[in-house]
C-alpha cells in the first residue's frame, strides 16, 4: 500500500500528517515497519520530525551531452530533436545548456558523427537511514540552484521496494506541477491536506484534478480547522472526496510542531485516529477491488 | 551589416520589446539598405530555452549583432558562442531609433548577462 500525502497549497500540513501517520503505523506491532519517503526534494523537512540517522547517501544526476568539436559538423540534428532547447548550433559552435537538459539522450542518438558523448551531471543526493520508531526513512535533496526535481524523485521511488504488507508513505512536494505528479504516480491512495481558507480550497481543487487525471482515489484531511467553512465541505461532497480527519487550529499543536515534535507525540490520541484512518483507506481499497 | 532586434510588431516603426527570448517579433534589419524582415519570436511560448531559440535564429540569420532590452545567461552564452555582439536599447522607443543609434555607435554594448535566469521551477 502506497499512500501519497499532497495538498496543492504549501504549508497546509502535509509533513505533519505524513510523519504522524507513519509513526502511528510504526507503533502498531502487527504490521511491518513502514517506509517513509520525503519527496519534497527542493525543501525536505520530514527529518525534523522523524529524526533519521542518515547512514547512506548517494549522488543522483542526469546524463548531459558533451560535444566533441573536432567531430561536430554543425549539422544541427541534435538541436532539432531537443524538446527543451538544451543544445544549440550557433554558427561553428555547438553549445549544451545543462540546466535545461532533461537527460533523454536524443541528441547523442541522432548524431551521425558520434560527436556527442554523455556524462553524469550530479543534481542532488538520495539519503536513507532508520528513524523514530524504526521507520525506514528516505529522502532526496536537490542541490541548490538546480532546477529539476523530477529525476531525483523518480530515483527515490525506483529504490522503494516494499515487502508484502509494508506501507509506503510519500510526503509529496507542494503544488500540482511535474514533481508532484512524479511523487503521486503509482500511489494507491492520496491524502489531500487542506486548510479551510479560500486559498486552501482553490489549491485543493487543483490537486483533486491531478488525482482524477492520474486515477488515484483520494480523501481529504482538513487541518487548522477554526469554525465553519461550508464551501470546503460542499466541494468535497460534490467531488466525492471523503473528509477523513479534521484537526483543530490549536496553539498547543502549533507550538509543538514549531519545536519539531510530531503531532502524534503532541496529541497521542491522534495515534489511534491515524490507525483508524489507515484502516478506513485500506478497507475502501479492498471493497473497490472486490467490485472490479 | 545584418542586425536583429526584439520588437512588439513587424516593422521599423515598431516599439522595442525589452525581452529578447520572449519579445513578440525578431526584426532582421540590413543597416545599409534599411530593408527589414520580421519573424514571430520562435520561443515566445516555450516553457524554457526561449533565449536559446532566439539566439539560434539570430545565428542562423548570420547576423552580426542583436539589440534588445535584456539578455539572460542562456541567450548571452549562446550569442557569445556564435560571435554575435549584443547591445541594449537603453531608452530607445522604436526599432528605427535603435538602428540609428546603433549606427551612430551610441548604444551600450553588453559584456555579461544582464539578468539571472528564471528559477526554472516550472520547467521540471
Amino acid at each position: 500500500m502506497r499512500i501519497a500525502v499532497a495538498s496543492g497549497k504549501g504549508g497546509t500540513g502535509k509533513t505533519t500528517i505524513a510523519t504522524s501517520l507513519a509513526l502511528s503505523l510504526a507503533i502498531e506491532v502487527s504490521a511491518p515497519l513502514p517506509i517513509f519517503v520525503d519527496c519534497d526534494v527542493e525543501a525536505p523537512n520530514a527529518h525534523l520530525f522523524l529524526k533519521p540517522h542518515l547512514e547512506q547517501s548517494r549522488p543522483v544526476g542526469i546524463m548531459i551531452p558533451v560535444v566533441d568539436d573536432a567531430k561536430c559538423t554543425y549539422c544541427g540534428k541534435c538541436a532539432e530533436v531537443c524538446a527543451y532547447h538544451a543544445i544549440a548550433v550557433l554558427g561553428r559552435k555547438t553549445l549544451a545548456f545543462p540546466q535545461l537538459c532533461h537527460g533523454c539522450g536524443s541528441c547523442a542518438i541522432q548524431c551521425s558523427e558520434k560527436a556527442i558523448t554523455e556524462k553524469l551531471d550530479p543534481i542532488g543526493v538520495i539519503e536513507r537511514g532508520p528513524s523514530l520508531a524504526g521507520i525506514d526513512f528516505r529522502r532526496g535533496v536537490l542541490n541548490i540552484g538546480e532546477p529539476m526535481a523530477v529525476p531525483i524523485i523518480r530515483e527515490l521511488l525506483r529504490q522503494v521496494t516494499p515487502r508484502p504488507g509494508q506501507t509506503v508513505i510519500l510526503d509529496a512536494p507542494p503544488g500540482t506541477s511535474c514533481p508532484v505528479v512524479a511523487a503521486m504516480r503509482g500511489a494507491d491512495y492520496l491524502l489531500l491536506v487542506t486548510e479551510p481558507t479560500p486559498f486552501g480550497l482553490h489549491d485543493l481543487r487543483l490537486a483533486a484534478q491531478v488525482a482524477g487525471e492520474l486515477g488515484i482515489p483520494a480523501g481529504v484531511i482538513v487541518n487548522r480547522e477554526d469554525g465553519d467553512y461550508p464551501d470546503l465541505d460542499l466541494f468535497c461532497r460534490s467531488s466525492g472526496l471523503p473528509i477523513l480527519m479534521r484537526i483543530p487550529f490549536e496553539r498547543a499543536i502549533a507550538e509543538g510542531i514549531a519545536q519539531g515534535r510530531p503531532l502524534a507525540e503532541i496529541r497521542p490520541e491522534y495515534i489511534a485516529a491515524f490507525q483508524k484512518l489507515f484502516w478506513q483507506i485500506t478497507d475502501s481499497q479492498i471493497r473497490q477491488r472486490a467490485q472490479e | 551589416m545584418k542586425i536583429v532586434l526584439s520588437t512588439t510588431s513587424p516593422g521599423l516603426d515598431s516599439t522595442t520589446d525589452p525581452r529578447f527570448g520572449r519579445g513578440a517579433y525578431l526584426l532582421v534589419v540590413d543597416t545599409e539598405t534599411m530593408r527589414w524582415e520580421a519573424r514571430p519570436n520562435p520561443g515566445v511560448n516555450a516553457s524554457g530555452g526561449a533565449g536559446i531559440q532566439a539566439a539560434q535564429f539570430v545565428a542562423d540569420q548570420k547576423a552580426d549583432a542583436a539589440i534588445s532590452g535584456d539578455f539572460g545567461p542562456h541567450a548571452f552564452n549562446a550569442l557569445q558562442a556564435a560571435g554575435i555582439a549584443m547591445y541594449l536599447y537603453g531608452d530607445c522607443r522604436t526599432a528605427d531609433e535603435a538602428v540609428k543609434r546603433f549606427k551612430a555607435g551610441t548604444l551600450e554594448r553588453v559584456g555579461a548577462a544582464t539578468r539571472a535566469e528564471c528559477d526554472g521551477a516550472h520547467h521540471a
